[in-house]
């Protein structure tokens, strides 16, 4: 698909994106585990797992995040610069221009992912080669998923300043929210339901899991695997098609 | 079957009307020129015709296709150029049209050989590689030609192809245009809002506030406004009218502070007229009628001032 490779060859050109949605989240992490290291300790997980690493898969989680949106502001800019006309009155159908798009940006935010995973021996997550495979799996279902919600939201703006004030207010909470930050057990039972209902709190404990195949006792009290991936795919099936539906209207 | 068959064309933004009963043919292998002020719904029917809005009312069947129905099947043989720039600028130009190309369904060699003829044909060889942020803006507007009849469409679309190209350039557009017609048959619809490139149009069709208010050649256009035309200009226009139509009964639109008319002896009033009124006039143009005469016959308001009244509605 050539919209596809066309995000790709654009993103090498750009050193500064690459570099920002790598860096950004590694400064977060370094700064929240070891500010917050000290005081708190994630409930729920065993004693011996710091919040540095808990913090960790919620990190690669924002990696993706974070390019899933730089991606997808990028449909905001081609409209602006009036690439998208050129794109629209192709005899192409709008599904398979959203799925251009979500590729791309998945591509980008895989690569990103595990870019980010390489660090895992340093926090003292052990990776064999099917917990390796298994979480480059997730990583990609995830990122499709969040480039998803991202198409949704940019094909009905207009303007990249727009597309910031949702990201801040939408895509940010649904993060903190997710089992990312701060575990679900010990949290208030209206913030409770809030994580329950989020998809993403599934999407971050199929990637909790898989990264500790080998060690279930390592994750603390997250959701199962198998309902974890089936709401993860369902998600991934649903914001795809809402998005091939809002290029469509 | 006709490349294009518009039929009582409605549209509307809410309450302002776009585009009010635009009925329209044009055969294969013509130029087309939609010749209208800014604002007079020359860019609504653009994107209709480009498949990018549709119409809230009318038909219209792009060779034999419903645009609504089946704009899929209409896509395949539209080759576009929008007015604002569609190239990716981080791209090159070659690679601008390689995606171009993988969109209508061109891939491997058949696309490098196409690549090669449309820049070629162009004179884009030695910049093919560069980055089109790197090009000038003549260039840039060559690539997005190259890239709207790289899928060799049989019909090309092309909305204010010469903003913002210097004169030497523009002429040279139309030479591409022109051969395209010649070489493949290519059916060309432009629009412009400058009178001169209208001229060369095999057609034109004149919309005014989103009305067809005339259409034919220019050289038919031109015939219907009269033999000549004689334009006076002086420092009290109106009660001047009024004695010119008192002595030699010819009745006048004021156009642009300007006396306008049409006359068969053009040349015998503009001399009698000055000897007459020495001192009001103060200067007097005649000449053979204009695309910008067909328009104020047509309209009843001159061009430009119907521009300066619309973009007062807009603002």
């Amino acid at each position: 698909m050539t919209l596809w490779r066309r995000e790709v060859i654009r993103f090498i050109r750009q050193r500064s994106r690459l570099i920002s949605a790598f860096a950004q989240p590694l400064v977060f992490w370094l700064l929240l585990g070891a500010g917050l290291g000290q005081s708190f300790h994630p409930s729920g997980a065993p004693e011996t797992t710091r919040y540095f690493e808990y913090l960790f898969v919620g990190i690669i989680v924002l990696v993706l995040l974070f390019t899933a949106i730089f991606a997808t502001i990028s449909i905001v800019q081609d409209r602006r610069e009036g690439f998208l006309q050129g794109v629209l009155v192709a005899p192409v159908s709008r599904g398979s221009i959203v799925l251009g798009q979500a590729l791309g940006g998945t591509t980008l935010a895989l690569l990103q992912g595990v870019l980010f995973l390489c660090l895992a021996p340093v926090v003292g997550v052990s990776l064999s080669i099917s917990s390796t495979a298994a979480t480059i799996g997730i990583i990609a279902l995830l990122a499709f998923g969040l480039t998803n919600l991202g198409l949704m939201i940019a094909w009905r703006m207009d303007s990249p300043q727009g597309f910031h004030a949702i990201m801040n207010l939408i895509l940010f909470p649904i993060w903190i929210l997710s089992g990312a930050f701060f575990p679900i057990s010990g949290v208030p039972a209206f913030f409770e339901w809030v994580m329950k209902l989020n998809p993403l709190t599934y999407g971050v404990a199929a990637l909790r899991r898989c990264l500790y195949l080998h060690d279930a006792a390592g994750v603390g009290e997250i959701p199962q695997l198998t309902l974890s991936l089936l709401i993860t795919s369902l998600f991934c099936i649903l914001t795809y098609v809402g998005a091939a539906r809002t290029a469509a209207s | 079957m006709h490349p294009i068959e518009v039929e009582n064309l409605h549209h509307a933004y809410g309450d302002r009307q776009a585009l009010v009963g635009v009925t329209l043919d044009v055969p294969q292998g013509e130029i087309f020129g939609v010749l209208g002020p800014n604002g007079g719904g020359k860019t609504t029917l653009f994107k209709i015709l480009s498949t990018l809005i549709t119409a809230n009312n009318g038909t219209v069947r792009l060779f034999g296709y419903d645009q609504t129905d089946k704009p899929h099947e209409v896509r395949k043989h539209l080759g576009v150029v929008f007015q604002h720039p569609s190239l990716d600028l981080k791209l090159t130009a070659v690679e601008n049209l390689r995606h171009h190309g993988h969109l209508y369904g061109l891939w491997g060699k058949a696309l490098n050989r196409r690549i090669q003829v449309v820049i070629d044909q162009l004179g884009l060889s030695e910049r093919g590689a560069d980055l089109v942020e790197a090009l000038s803006g003549g260039l840039r507007r060559r690539v997005e030609l190259a890239k709207a009849i790289l899928h060799q469409p049989n019909l090309l679309l092309l909305d204010e192809p010469s903003t913002g190209l210097d004169p030497g350039i523009r002429q040279q557009f139309r030479l591409h245009l022109q051969y395209l017609r010649e070489q493949d048959g290519t059916t060309i619809v432009l629009t412009t809002h400058i009178l001169d490139e209208a001229e060369w149009c095999d057609r034109v069709g004149i919309l005014d506030e989103g009305r067809l208010v005339a259409i034919g050649t220019p050289a038919a256009l031109k015939e219907q406004v009269g033999a000549d035309v004689v334009i006076i200009d002086a420092s009290n226009p109106e009660a001047l009218a009024d004695r010119i139509k008192q002595r030699f009964g010819y009745g006048f639109t004021l156009v642009d502070r300007s006396l306008r008319v049409e006359c068969a002896q053009g040349h015998e009033f503009a001399r009698d007229v000055v000897a007459a009124f020495p001192q009001e006039i103060q200067s007097v143009r005649f000449g053979k009628p204009t695309l910008e005469d067909v328009f104020v016959k047509a309209t009843g308001h001159g061009f430009s001032e119907s521009a300066i009244n619309e973009n007062r509605d807009q603002a």
